[in-house]
């Protein structure tokens, strides 16, 4: 396998891309096939109060270098009409695990290898992970959609706002199948996403909208068809604080007038408590802690998500010197079998050095991979 | 200076204080719209329409405001790095930086250095680190050639980089280490003030501390002087002595961090500061929502510029510029609502 630095001989590399070659093939072919059976990707909802099921979730991609396993294992749900936020560093797996629940992988190298993502329509729960690329087709837009990070690069610079919005409503049938109705139907959805002079807005380009505005134009595009679910992937990132605050109270209002769930990814933890029901904490492709936002915020337990919070400044609380979590990110290629984060965790145990913590309940809904709250293995 | 050429500035060019390493004083800069058929000016896109403050040396300013106020123009226009000035004076140690002659700009040079803000794309990729850091200290001759070796070695080790890291590429580091390229390519010339353009918003939470942590211990060790411009409030507030509000190319307060972020007076500030995300679930939000978005630069409100947004606009606002008031303690403002007739409502 790759060296410790990181570099390969050509030999290598060329070993790996045949290696790999032959694995994406493999399943390239089966996820190809035409006329899947029902059967095949209708399952049953754990809970039925969920809306989206993580279990095992595993998405690997196959790159020349090696196998990054961006994904390891993933589990988690979002409840019915509740947000819940999935926080991470940059390269911990938070947008491959929205991009695996949207089938939106760069393929072939991108690839779910194992594990279920479950999404409840109300009549039919599908599993993700054996759905066929045409019925995709169906479930995107009208039963989950997604607002992008970069509201600049996500929307089309040669067509018309108006047009780009009437396709999204005209392509899924949602009721609005005339030209006319789905102009109406636009007009009122940027209407409702706070535009003031949106008849103006429908016959206008891109470019001549500022950066909230084309981030409200990209949230009237995800909400066109009424969604049970929305995957909001760093939706404020780009945007300055005053905006930020009018995106968020928009979600936040229109979560509750079509009752859907939101699905959150950020890096702010400000952002995070202002908006998330539940949190997921992320690092290095796993799930290291989970609970409700008052548990994480008020209990951390992981020793990541304890430096996280610790070196975020906070208006109002000085302190001399901000708390840095020492060393980097493991690199995704060789990951190491025992615990991720034990070379920069201040806390460690000799036990650490074991195979990587299983997870443990600390309370019915929160829950912490990590060997400080194993009784058993710290003896 | 001796050989200026505009009387009065001669007149201005007096320090205020001592202590002062910069004071900018009415400092304006234009950017010409150009259009029509002879591609003649047709418009002025006032950047920067008025700012005044001075810098003690050893401190640090912040300078914060939305994407468009003009923050990243007061920093370059300081550094002579925009062309020239439309109005105002940069006194830089008591001396005017746009009168400086080219022969003793060079110098200049190594004394006033700037940190850019986007760590992947103000690193040429086809230059070793090395020579990255290098370039300019061979450029000012200021070392001899002996030691050159060690000095660069030494810088690098200040900013946290390994000594074989100087043979390797931009593209071989992460986010945080590229950074740390900018800053030792800053620091390796031996400034005494340095611009910080945004130098942690590229970057992830736990990077960012080391970053900011990185920044205050060199700035103890080589007593340095930093204009820190952010849109992130929490990091100024943790970096900054004093803070400077921007809005639409006006500084509309300015005053110590403590003061400032303890007592807004301006609107704008209010506003600005009820916007930032309070890492607990549980905390009152008390929310003042601007409405709409920053307005054109070209073609800006008249009055008091924020009047549009204002949500204790009277109509005083809508015609007049609002004058600078010092509250105490070094705290200005700009803002009708403390003018001493206003009516308080």
């Amino acid at each position: 396998m790759a060296r410790e630095d990181g570099y390969l001989s050509g030999k290598e590399s060329r070993r790996i891309s045949k290696e790999n070659r032959k694995i994406t093939a493999a399943l390239e072919k089966k996820r190809k096939r035409k006329n899947v059976p029902e059967s095949e990707y209708l399952t049953e909802m754990k809970n039925p109060e969920n809306t989206v099921e993580f279990e095992n979730l595993r998405t690997y991609f196959y790159t020349d270098a090696g196998t990054v396993k961006s994904v390891d294992s993933v589990s988690f749900s979002v409840p019915m009409g509740k947000t819940v936020g999935v926080v991470g560093e940059s390269g911990c797996g938070k947008s491959v695990t929205s991009l695996s629940l949207m089938q939106l992988l760069q393929r072939p190298q991108g690839q779910i290898v194992d594990g279920a993502i479950r999404l409840n329509t109300g009549d039919k729960v599908y599993d993700i992970t054996k759905t066929p690329e045409t019925v995709m087709q169906h479930l995107r837009g009208n039963f989950m959609s997604m607002i992008f990070q970069e509201p600049m690069t996500s929307l089309n610079p040669v067509f018309k706002i108006g047009d780009q919005v009437d396709e999204v409503l005209l392509f899924h049938k949602s009721g609005y199948e005339t030209k006319e109705a789905a102009k109406k139907r636009t007009i009122e959805l940027l209407e409702m996403v706070g535009i003031a002079n949106s008849e103006g807005v429908y016959n206008m380009y891109p470019h001549e909208l500022s950066g909230g505005m084309r981030q409200r134009i990209v949230i009237a595009m995800a909400l066109a068809c009424s969604p049970k679910l929305i995957i909001a992937d760093e939706p404020t990132t780009a945007l300055d604080v005053t905006i930020q605050a009018q995106i968020l109270d928009l979600l936040r209002g229109l979560k509750d007038k079509i009752n859907s769930s939101i699905m959150l990814i950020t890096h702010d933890l400000g952002v995070i408590a202002e908006m998330a029901d539940y949190v997921v904490v992320m690092y290095s492709g796993r799930v290291v802690e989970a609970g409700t936002a008052k548990e994480i915020f008020s209990n951390p337990s992981h020793p990541y998500t304890i430096g996280l919070m610790a070196s975020k400044p906070v208006v109002g609380k000085h302190v001399d010197k901000l708390y840095s979590i020492p060393g980097k990110v493991p690199n995704p290629i060789n990951m190491p079998n025992y615990c991720y984060f034990r070379d920069r965790c201040d806390k460690r145990k000799g036990c650490c050095d074991g195979a990587y913590p299983g997870e443990i309940s600390l309370s019915e809904t929160h829950r912490v991979s990590c060997y400080l709250y194993d009784e058993e293995a710290r003896k | 200076m001796e050989n200026s050429i505009l009387k009065d500035t001669e007149a201005k060019t007096v320090r205020e204080n001592e202590d002062n390493i910069l004071e900018v004083r009415g400092l304006k800069k234009y950017f010409p719209i150009r259009g029509g058929f002879f591609n003649t000016v047709v418009g002025q896109v006032k950047a920067i329409d008025g700012v005044s403050f001075s810098i003690k040396r050893g401190s640090t300013m912040g300078l914060v405001g939305e994407s468009g106020c003009g923050k990243t123009t007061t920093g370059r226009t300081i550094l002579r790095l925009s062309g020239e000035k439309t109005a105002g004076d940069v006194l830089f140690n008591g001396k005017e930086v746009y009168n400086i002659p080219k022969s003793e700009l060079n110098e200049l040079r190594t004394k006033m250095q700037i940190i850019f803000q986007d760590p992947f794309s103000s690193l040429s990729p086809r230059l070793p680190v090395g020579e990255i850091i290098g370039e300019a200290v061979k450029e000012h001759h200021l070392v001899p050639k002996e030691e050159y070796e060690d000095y660069i070695d030494r810088i690098m080790d200040n900013c946290g980089l390994q000594p074989f890291h100087k043979g390797r590429y931009p593209h071989e580091f992460s986010g945080g280490q590229r950074q740390r390229i900018c800053i030792a390519r800053a620091l390796a010339l031996n400034p005494e003030f340095v611009v910080c353009d945004e130098p942690v918003s590229a970057l992830d939470v736990s990077i960012q501390a080391q970053i900011i942590n990185l920044l205050k211990d060199l700035q103890e060790k080589y007593k340095l002087t930093y204009l820190f411009i952010s849109h992130d409030l929490s990091v100024v507030e943790h970096i900054a002595d004093t803070v400077g509000v921007m809005y639409l190319g006006n500084l509309v307060e300015f005053g110590n961090t403590e003061d400032i972020f303890a007592n807004p007076l301006h609107p704008y500030t209010k506003a600005l500061f009820s916007a930032i995300p309070i890492p607990d679930p549980e905390a009152k939000m008390n929310r003042i929502i601007l409405e709409g978005s920053i307005p054109s630069p070209a073609n800006p409100p008249e009055g008091c510029k924020f009047h549009t947004r204002c949500s204790q606009c009277m109509e005083i606002c809508k015609s007049k510029v609002p004058e600078e008031k010092d509250m105490g303690n070094g705290h200005k403002v700009c803002c009708h609502l403390y003018d001493d007739g206003a009516v308080k409502s």
